[in-house]
């Protein structure tokens, strides 16, 4: 049996469909996991020992157990306690916290690496510890860490194929759905890399667009 | 006019880093309008002690007194934050690094501690940013970002940052050590006008030439004391210690050769 691509176009709405929750789930659990980074950084750099503790559990569950757990743990664990979230949103959190605990590491090195001269400069006018950190340290940081968050950004894209699981009808689901209707599995595996390829080439020229924004403020 | 109390002053300043005693005992007075050089070898103890005024090298023990306020008060964590904070915006500081704020334009550079802690309006923040970089010549560099500047025009730009908080005081740590020698001149001459406009300067420097033409009295420092101090025409001219006069002489010797 040839492969045959022809029966592709006629499932071309619902991959697009797909496309579109895959960006979406993507989009926001980046934008989460961006601001979940930032977040986490300044909680494990500078809170008190009673948040920063748990914080380090919970930043080692994140880190140290498999995604598709996190994401089974999160959309069907919940129910147990009473929480039942919808697909899309337990795996925007799923997502977004994951790599929000990986950005978070990312920008405490910058925090951390931001020249010790700026937070005196801006002690000095008479800025407070947290205005000089809000003001002047963490813009800094995450302006160095973008191409490295970007990568995350990217794994983000790929590893977004797993809240299929959960019942979210992104890109991979929609091509699991046009297989089980159509015994064709190589042509829509392969169509489903061929858009994902596309949404990481523009994921891409969107990152080195930011980076360029932010070269002169170096 | 004399005033009751002097404008700063220093009282038994002693900073230690575990056995290593830098600062050992210093007093040291500062009239409004006054401009000190403090001069030293490196080492010496002087820039903790320009960094000791505003707190930001705190003492071990002694005190700091701005205009009758003591700037290093022992106050509850809390409350002493707020004082300190308040205190440092009557105190301008100047570093050899420049200490610029990359991602910031040169005007948010300028505005930002004012609209921050002085609550002012986008309109008057940008009449701020005009006023304070016509004064250290820079107008025309105000939508730039400190990476398109040269070090000298940096340091102006840090001058006028400090200068916007309308301080009482300035602090210059070094000031030009870090720019090469034709960037020099630039701030000098800025610093000069200031001079000019009786600001309360205390400068650490390692420029002599500077000290002797601008400045009112210099401090020389050695192993955590002030060895001498006077007018620049006194020190410079006729030290009476053998530690000036030895540091002196390397330093003037220096200025010789290069001179030639």
């Amino acid at each position: 049996m040839g492969l045959d691509f022809s029966v592709v176009p006629s499932y071309a709405d619902a991959l697009l469909l797909g496309v579109l929750w895959t960006v979406a789930i993507t989009v926001t659990s980046a934008i989460l996991s961006f601001f979940g980074g930032i977040l986490f950084a300044v909680i494990a750099l500078y809170g008190p020992w009673l948040i920063r503790l748990p914080f380090r559990f919970f930043a080692w569950l994140f880190m140290g157990t498999p995604l598709l757990l996190q994401l089974f743990l999160i959309y069907f664990g919940l129910v147990e306690l009473g929480i039942d979230l919808p697909a899309f949103v337990a795996g925007v959190i799923g997502l977004g916290l994951h790599f929000a605990v990986y950005n978070s590491e990312l920008i405490q090195t910058a925090i951390l690496a931001v020249d010790k001269g700026q937070m005196e400069a801006a002690r000095t006018l008479g800025l407070s510890r947290t205005q000089a950190l809000m003001r002047v340290v963490i813009p800094q940081a995450v302006r160095d860490v973008i191409p490295p968050i970007g990568n995350n950004m990217i794994a983000l894209l790929k590893d977004s194929a797993l809240v299929s699981v959960i019942g979210v009808s992104e890109l991979t689901l929609s091509a699991q759905l046009a297989i089980g209707r159509t015994y064709r599995p190589f042509e829509f595996y392969a169509a489903a890399a061929v858009l994902y390829y596309i949404i990481n080439l523009g994921m891409e020229a969107v990152l080195r667009r930011i980076e360029r924004r932010t070269q002169l403020s170096r | 006019m004399t005033e009751k109390h002097p404008f700063v002053d220093i009282r038994h300043a002693q900073k230690a880093y575990g056995d290593l005693e830098v600062l050992k005992d210093i007093n040291l007075t500062v009239e409004r309008g006054e401009i000190v050089a403090i001069i030293g070898p490196s080492g010496s103890g002087k820039s903790t002690l320009l960094r000791a005024i505003n707190d930001l090298d705190p003492l071990s023990s002694g005190e700091v007194i701005l205009d009758g306020t003591q700037v290093n008060k022992t106050l509850p964590h809390r409350q002493y934050e707020k004082h300190i904070n308040q205190m440092r915006q009557h105190i301008g500081m100047v570093f050899q690094h420049f200490n610029l704020f990359p991602h910031l334009t040169v005007r948010e550079n300028v505005t930002m501690a004012p609209k921050l802690l002085k609550g002012i309006s986008a309109a008057e923040a940008d009449k701020l940013a005009e006023e304070q970089l016509a004064h250290v010549g820079l107008l025309e560099r105000i939508d730039y970002y400190p990476s398109q500047l040269s070090g000298g025009q940096k340091q102006r730009v840090a001058i006028a940052r400090a200068l916007a908080m309308k301080p009482k005081l300035m602090l210059f740590d070094e000031a030009t050590s870090a720019l090469d020698p034709e960037l020099v001149e630039e701030v000098n001459l800025v610093m000069k006008k200031l001079a000019e406009e009786h600001m309360t300067m205390i400068i650490v420097t390692h420029e002599m030439d500077f000290a002797a033409s601008v400045c009112d009295r210099v401090i020389f420092m050695d192993g955590g004391v002030v060895v001498e101090e006077g007018p620049p025409s006194v020190v410079f001219k006729n030290p009476t210690q053998d530690r000036t006069k030895e540091f002196l002489r390397k330093h003037l010797s220096q200025y010789a050769e290069s001179a030639n």
